[in-house]
């Protein structure tokens, strides 16, 4: 049996993890995917040499994820038991963003680390997030719509399909009824409400809930809390099919993007907005 | 021309290609001899408008059932390319259901995806796209090095569109197996929030309010000058995450990108994500009341000053002059 036909059989077994404790019907439980990225405001280069992100800095929590770790939270508070747990993929063992996360209330991570995952793709990392996900065996699975520094919005979808889950993106709200996920999902119109059944992937937007700060206590209680970090070969994955090689693009040039000149600036003394009015007119707007 | 087909993924509201499909088909015909599309809207309704726009052939994926139309979409597609007709690249525009589309579709193929895409060039028998990093502010080159298809998720606004005269595209279904429990999300309710004027991806000029105006009450003097100018009301994303507005209304790398003919920013700071959505329209003009704010780098007309002392007779002015 290959590890992950095995995976895919536990999930159906709830306790599997012969954790000792049983666990209730009622319970929530959800996986978080947490992105830990290089501080956006101290962004770093590429590498001249690969075209790959430069990740040699200390990394942070994705600010875009924050929401999904309250948002499920407040989910396993409402249903009264479960646990949040963290999945992430990053180099070198980084916890960093992941202490953060465990600070603010979740109970555990999964955190999946290996030289051989350097420069992969969305889908490379759906692949390692969908495997580290079925070891979590999750109610649900919580992430960002986008990420703050790659911003493909896919990964998700691709965790959802590679699962055989359905998925639910832009996600403004969620509840569990009946066993089931009720998200309100935004639209080009306004949003639709849609009923999802459960295990599945729903994305979050920035702004759906606010993120709670670490207490004191909470901070100290994530120091202790348990980081299972394995490798590629853990989960079951080729080397090969993930990382650079999975990745199966190849970076040609990085430029500038071209910059706008900027034009007049006016200090408004009281009589600016005839400016803006003569502007118009000139552009025959008006 | 280097490549012998293309797929292009159509979008509709109703009877009427969305733009943003209508783009691809346009960038499509300079890519590839032909041009192919698939649909899960009516097929039979939008062949006339694809074929204008130069595709030959439309694909229908069918009923999707009150479900989303990510799974059976992506489904159809990957049976399109394994019955031996596939195309060389699939063109996805980046909607909410597109990206859906691309990401299962990526999976069923185990084929990568760019994403972001805002320019395509044909190079050799290849392609090379263009899509920006760092919020816009590098722009990325970039290629496929494994076999087809190659998945391109591409923004809107980032071709003009221009009917070929083509005959209405032929209607074929395109049958998908069973998708088990994917395709288990139903939509129950839509929910639309009303608006009237033109649409803000479509208007010639928008109007656009930040945090800066203070209060979800102020931003009424927005909606008013849009009204004035015959424009469209649009946000950041700092007053839409404050609930002062609907998402719908965010310009930005998360939200629309605009092209109008002039953008007002009102009370907005011009952070990166931000200008990556609205850099492209011909005229900028910006109230801020700091004068180092990154807004007026991207400026045409730069006042700095306070909204709530520019705005009102700005209004009053433009009252007088009807
Ligand atoms: C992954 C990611 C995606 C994002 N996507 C988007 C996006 O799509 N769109 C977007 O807009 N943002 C986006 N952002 C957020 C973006 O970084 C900024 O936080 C946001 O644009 C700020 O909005 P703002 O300019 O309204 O607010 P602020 O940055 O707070 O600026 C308010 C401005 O108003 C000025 N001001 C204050 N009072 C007055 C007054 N009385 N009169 C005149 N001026 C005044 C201030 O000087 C200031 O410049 C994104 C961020 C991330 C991390
Ligand atoms: N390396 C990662 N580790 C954990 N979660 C990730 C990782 N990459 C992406 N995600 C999740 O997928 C979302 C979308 O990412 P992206 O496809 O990069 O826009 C992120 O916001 C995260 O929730």
């Amino acid at each position: 049996m290959t590890a992950w036909s095995w995976l895919c059989r536990c999930r159906r077994a709830r306790d599997w993890r012969t954790t000792g404790e049983t666990r209730n019907d009622k319970d929530m439980n959800i996986a978080v995917c947490v992105k830990q990225i290089p501080d956006p405001a101290d962004p770093p280069g590429l590498d001249e040499a690969t075209g790959n992100l430069d990740r040699s800095g200390k990394l942070i929590m994705d600010d875009s994820d924050s929401y999904g770790v309250e948002m499920a939270l407040q989910l396993v508070e409402q249903a009264g038991g479960g646990e949040v747990t963290l999945v992430s993929m990053a180099p070198r063992g980084e916890t960093s963003g992941l202490r953060t996360a465990l600070a603010m209330g979740a109970a555990k991570a999964v955190l999946v680390t290996d030289e051989a995952l350097a420069g992969s793709d969305a889908l490379s990392t759906a692949k390692v997030l969908a495997r580290a996900v079925a070891r979590v065996n999750p109610d649900l699975v919580v992430m960002a719509t986008e990420s703050t520094d790659g911003y493909t919005g896919t990964t998700p979808v691709q965790v959802a399909e590679l699962m055989g889950w359905p998925s639910v993106t832009f996600a403004k709200k969620i509840s569990i009824q009946e066993g089931k996920a009720v998200v309100q999902r935004q639209t080009e119109a306004g949003y639709d409400e849609v009923e999802c059944p459960l295990p599945a992937v729903v994305t979050v937007t920035a702004g759906v809930v606010e993120p709670r700060y670490p207490s004191f206590k909470g901070i100290m209680a994530a120091k202790s809390k348990p980081v299972d970090q394995l490798g590629v070969s853990d989960l079951g994955l080729l080397a090969d099919s993930v990382g650079s090689q999975g990745a199966r693009q190849q970076v040609a040039s990085v430029e500038d993007a071209p910059v706008r000149e900027a034009g007049a600036v006016v200090v408004d003394e009281g009589e600016a907005h005839q400016d803006i009015v003569r502007f118009l007119e000139e552009l025959k707007v008006i | 021309m280097g490549l012998d087909k293309t797929l292009v993924v159509v979008e509709a509201n109703g009877s009427r290609v969305l733009p943003a499909s209508l783009e691809l088909l346009t960038q499509a015909r300079t890519l590839a001899a032909a041009v192919e599309a698939v649909t899960w809207g009516d097929a039979a309704e939008l062949a006339a408008e694809v074929g204008e726009y130069g595709a030959s052939r439309i694909f229908h994926v069918g009923d999707v059932d009150g479900g989303l139309p990510g799974p059976a979409t992506a489904a159809s597609i990957a049976a399109i390319v394994e019955s031996g007709a596939s195309p060389d690249a699939i063109l996805v525009p980046q909607t909410y259901d597109g990206r859906d589309v691309a990401a299962r579709l990526s999976v069923r193929l185990d084929k990568p995806v760019i994403t972001n895409v805002i320019g395509m060039e044909g190079e050799g028998d290849g392609l090379r796209s263009v899509h920006g990093v760092f919020g816009g502010t590098k722009v990325v080159k970039a290629a496929f090095t494994g076999g087809k298809p190659w998945i391109f998720v591409v923004k809107a606004k980032s071709f003009a569109a221009e009917p070929s005269g083509g005959a209405p595209a032929e209607v074929v279904t395109a049958a998908h197996p069973d998708l088990g429990l994917t395709a288990a999300a139903k939509i129950i309710d839509r929910h639309v929030e009303e608006s009237t004027g033109p649409k803000l991806d479509e208007a010639d000029v928008v109007v656009a309010g930040g945090r800066g105006l203070g209060s979800k009450e102020a931003y009424g003097m927005v909606e008013e000058l849009a009204r004035l100018l015959g424009g469209a009301p649009g946000a950041s994303r700092a007053i839409v995450d404050a609930d002062w507005v609907p998402y719908s209304y965010q310009v930005g790398q998360t939200g629309k990108t605009v092209k109008p003919t002039v953008y007002v920013a009102l009370g907005i700071s011009g952070a990166t994500q931000h200008l990556v959505g609205m850099k492209g329209a011909k005229n900028i003009i910006a109230v801020n009341k700091d004068k180092e704010a990154p807004i007026f780098s991207v400026a045409d007309l730069g006042i700095v000053g306070d909204v709530h002392q520019v705005l009102p007779k700005l209004i009053e002015a433009l009252k007088a002059r009807r």
